[in-house]
């Protein structure tokens, strides 16, 4: 990390985007991770998503649990409000936040100790719910801010940084993600910035559970030789399905693609994901084959990447408890209070 | 042979029946009537942790003065459980009487003969009557209802509107409930021998209502503007969120849309729970969950953060017995210290004692403007007693020309003027800071939330001074609760006295029936009810102002005493704590019997012979 802090002024020359602001303005305050973490590159790529989607930073909500990645909330969208929470308990106060206000973007940072472990119940519970909001899950196998303990996503077999070996199963976050009902999954990779921006910005946009498994490399604990959560490692391991381009609604078509070898799928608001297919044999729209051949890559160790399901239609929390259109945060005594009348009516039917 | 009781409007009628007969609408058949008679009734379920077969007692006490406390003891057993028996026998007052299924001989050394034995042949009628075996369980409910009607002079015209009102449009249903209450009044009337307990015509109900706390509290949040409910099946609190689900329907649907304006989820546990109120909290919504003391425990982690980065909340605490596999059908007060400083670190919370279903609807809307003007989490206290029996109580009220108060938070037309902006900042010395809801300027009033390594403009910080800073804050944000929450209700003794008496929530029927009784006797006792805490001035005023003050609550470690010598320096001694913890709720006789053998032992007079 460094201690000296971000100028304020910025160069007259840096691009703006439809709301006149600069990608500077969607950044957050220095980082305090390690030089190298993959999770600032993640944090890059949120303020490169939202950048170039146009979004004001202050409708976004950034929420966070404990750990390295719980911290990465302060680091980017300093417009948004942030609430770095409790450790594993991410989900639920999104949640909440989420059925008070259903107009803001809800963007929850976590990490695989606090998604994978302590909340393991609240990841799988937040995604039953098709809670609108993009869950990113920042993953290096390792317990960073506790000093390199293993977490509950390393693989059987991988050895930390003193040379023990992992014996116990991973939990496989994506595997659960698409049994629990998640409409929007996606795995990538924090060293593939051109892969994860499209990506994340196809999940903001996405009206339900958008969840992104990010593998995000631990330079202090878990980036060397024998971890399978390493760049060399996940670099030489990745198995892309997939190549996402992100087109919203706006922008016009002009890229050639060969044929069948292209795909576009719009989502609910009207924007765009034109889908590059890698392997063939890989269709991202259904659930179960995707479970499948996930199962099948992961058996012959490699490391699936890229839009592994999505369902352009999908519903969130709100639709399924038919809330009111306006906010619940906007409500007042005449949406809210049955008043005087009405109470003295339900008094008479208990006598 | 002990004489036949004889009594007009003041006994008591238990019923013993098998969980999950049917029985217990019969019976709140049976207490309403006496109600609409003009004649007070308190009612109390005694149930277990079972949905079927296991015993499950319902207790009326029908008094005219309008004691509606327990009373303890049994004028007239209603003997429906053969498991039960000779526990429901032994029960009886000596000269009551025992109401039984006499189809099949008992032999008369399962009786006794101090009491008064009152046999009919029900199951015999029944089998008589109806073929389907449910019917037969049903409509044998329904006929003991007729059979004790005809027994005590309950009118049966009140009876048959009460049957009226609950299948109004049902009336394949309505017909065989009427047939089977007159075939059990017929009976008795001509077969029975009349006994010595009635119940008179009297004009002692006025426009009370009957209703249980669980429904009023959730009611009070419907009118608390509560928009946001997330809760986990636990008893005794589940019925508290299926009422709200219930009034939300009725009342929160918008009429043109169709569209909900609540939002409620049932969480996969409790930290689930408080996670979605605390995260609707800082959100701008009005944000519940409802719970009992082994899900507030699970609470507490979420409990410290909320307290620390000051996010309202509200918690409804239906207290029983612990813990997990402990008495959850069992009422008691023994959550008190666990909430009053819920969580780690150095934190305590608002608490708010409702005395009885009106109070839980009244505090219950007021914990919301509590929790947004304080910022931070308020408890409701109810128990299981308030919260799951029916108590006859004051109807409901509310002023429609009330307006929520939402607290400081500042709005976009306040940041726009440049007004300074800190999260943590004390600006008028109440201790209470501004807030301010997600999305609400473009590029001012923004804040990381986080616990406490922030100083007032929320900017990281471990420095120690500025968590101290923010501790004594904290502080003076307490002594702010004190003038907001709901004042203790003082009610003096007829004659000057030295000897107070402080108690709360569900205790309150039995104290006040308490007090009466005893200053019949000659023991005057000033009484005060506590209702919130952090404690008003008036009650450190009340125990330094008397030489002995007891306490009386329903917990064994005298917590609310704790809670009140730690927090206000009192010299332990001035207490005298009044136990009761057996999971029943707590009866007049148990008060009046404590106090009086206490000053009796403290030698003050006159004193004469106590109620039993």
């Amino acid at each position: 990390m460094t201690y000296l802090t971000k100028p304020k002024l910025h160069h007259p020359s840096l691009p703006t985007n439809a709301l006149g602001l600069t990608r500077r303005d969607y950044e957050g305050s220095v980082s305090t991770l390690c030089a190298g973490c993959g999770h600032d590159s993640i944090s890059g790529a949120i303020v490169q998503a939202c950048f170039e989607l146009d979004l004001p930073p202050h409708r976004i909500a950034k929420l966070s649990g404990i750990g390295c990645s719980s911290k990465t909330p302060d680091y980017f969208l300093a417009p948004a409000h942030g609430f770095n929470s409790v450790h594993g308990r991410m989900p639920s106060v999104l949640t909440g936040a989420n059925l008070a206000n259903r107009d803001l973007i809800y963007l929850g940072v976590s990490g695989d100790g606090d998604s994978a472990s302590i909340g393991l119940g609240q990841f799988a519970h937040s995604i039953r719910r098709g809670v609108n909001m993009v869950y990113i899950v920042e993953n290096n196998g390792v317990y960073g801010l506790t000093k390199g303990q293993f977490s509950a996503t390393s693989d059987r077999g991988s050895k930390s940084k003193r040379g023990v070996a992992n014996s116990d199963s991973p939990v496989d976050m994506i595997g659960m993600a698409l049994l629990l009902g998640a409409t929007f999954v996606a795995r990538s990779f924090s060293g593939d910035k051109a892969q994860l921006v499209p990506l994340i910005k196809a999940a903001l946009l996405h009206n339900g559970a958008a969840f992104i498994d990010c593998i995000s490399p631990c330079v202090a604990f878990n980036n060397h030789e024998g971890s399978t959560k390493s760049f060399d490692y996940v670099r030489e391991h990745n198995e892309t399905v997939n190549r996402l381009d992100f087109i919203s609604s706006r922008d016009e078509i002009t890229a050639d693609y060969a044929p069948g070898t292209v795909e576009t799928v719009v989502q609910h608001d009207g924007s765009m994901l034109r889908l590059r297919k890698l392997a063939a044999d890989f269709d991202p729209h259904d659930r179960i084959s995707a479970m499948n051949y996930l199962q099948e890559q992961h058996a012959a160790g490699e490391i699936v990447t890229g839009l592994l399901y999505v369902d352009p239609e999908a519903h969130d929390l709100h639709d399924h408890l038919n809330t009111v259109a306006p906010p619940l945060n906007t409500l007042g005594e005449a949406e809210l209070c049955p008043g005087s009348a009405a109470l003295d009516k339900l008094n008479a039917s208990l006598r | 042979m002990s004489k036949p009781i004889t009594s007009i409007n003041d006994f008591v009628v238990k019923f013993a029946n098998v969980n999950g007969s049917g029985s217990a609408s019969a019976n709140t058949l049976f207490a309403k009537s006496i109600l609409r008679m003009g004649v007070p009734v308190a009612t109390r379920n005694i149930f277990p942790s079972n949905i079927q077969g296991l015993p499950t007692w319902y207790e009326v006490r029908v008094n005219e003065a309008g004691h509606i406390g327990r009373r303890g003891g049994v004028d007239l057993m209603v003997a429906m459980n053969p498991q039960t028996w000779a526990q429901d026998v032994a029960s009886i007052d000596p000269g009551g009487y025992l109401f039984y299924d006499s189809t099949k001989p008992m032999p008369p050394s399962r009786f006794r003969d101090d009491i008064n034995i009152v046999g009919m042949p029900l199951t015999e009628i029944c089998n008589r009557t109806y073929t389907d075996p449910r019917q037969r369980q049903l409509f044998k409910n329904i006929i003991y209802v007729g059979a004790l009607s005809a027994l005590l002079d309950i009118d049966a015209s009140v009876i048959e509107s009460l049957i009226g009102e609950q299948y109004k449009g049902k009336d394949k249903l309505m017909a065989p409930n009427l047939q089977a209450l007159h075939m059990g009044r017929d009976y008795a009337q001509k077969e029975i021998a009349p006994i010595g307990l009635k119940v008179r015509h009297a004009d002692r109900v006025g426009d009370r209502i009957f209703i249980d706390g669980n429904s009023a509290a959730a009611l009070g949040a419907v009118y608390g503007g509560a928009t946001v409910a997330a809760w986990y099946p636990i008893t005794p609190s589940t019925s508290l969120a299926e009422a709200f689900m219930r009034y939300c329907r009725r009342y929160r649907t918008d009429p043109d849309t169709g569209k909900a304006r609540y939002a409620i989820v049932q969480g996969e546990d409790e930290l689930a729970s408080i996670g979605i109120v605390i995260g609707a909290g800082w959100n701008g919504a009005r944000a519940f969950t409802c719970t009992a003391g082994p899900g507030v425990s699970l609470m507490t982690e979420f409990l410290g953060l909320a307290y620390f980065a000051e996010i309202p909340a509200v918690l409804f605490n239906v207290q029983r017995g612990g813990p997990s596999t402990g008495m959850p059908t069992r009422t008691q007060q023994a959550d008190i210290i666990s909430c009053a400083y819920a969580s780690h670190g150095d934190t305590k919370h608002p608490l708010l004692f409702p005395e009885d279903p009106r109070e839980c609807f009244e505090m219950g809307a007021m914990a919301f403007d509590l929790a947004d003007r304080l910022q931070t989490p308020i408890f409701v206290m109810l128990d299981l007693d308030i919260g799951m029996n029916e108590w006859l109580c004051h109807p409901f009220a509310w002023d429609d020309s009330k307006r929520y108060d939402r607290g400081k938070v500042m709005t976009y037309e306040a940041l726009e003027t440049g007004k300074e902006f800190g999260r943590y900042l004390d600006v008028d010395g109440d201790g209470i800071p501004y807030r301010t809801y997600p999305g609400t300027h473009p590029t001012r009033g923004a804040f990381f939330t986080r616990g406490t390594s922030r100083d007032r403009y929320a900017k990281y910080s471990e420095l120690g001074s500025v968590y101290v800073d923010n501790m004594q804050r904290l502080l003076r944000k307490f002594e702010t609760a004190k003038t907001l929450m709901p004042a203790p209700v003082r009610r003096d003794a007829k004659q000057k006295t030295k000897y107070g008496v402080i108690y709360f929530g569900s205790t309150t029927p039995s104290m006040h029936e308490a007090l009466d009784s005893l200053e019949e006797q000659g023991i005057h006792l000033d009484a005060l009810r506590v209702r919130a805490f952090p404690f008003a001035e008036e009650v450190v005023d009340f125990v330094l102002g008397h030489d002995q003050v007891f306490l009386v609550e329903q917990n064994r470690d005298a917590q609310l005493r704790s809670l009140l010598v730690t927090e206000s320096s009192i010299d332990p001694a001035r207490i005298v704590p009044v136990l009761h913890y057996d999971g029943t709720p707590i009866t007049a006789r148990f008060i009046i019997g404590e106090i009086a053998a206490r000053l009796g032992a403290l030698k003050v007079a006159p004193l004469r012979e106590v109620a039993r």
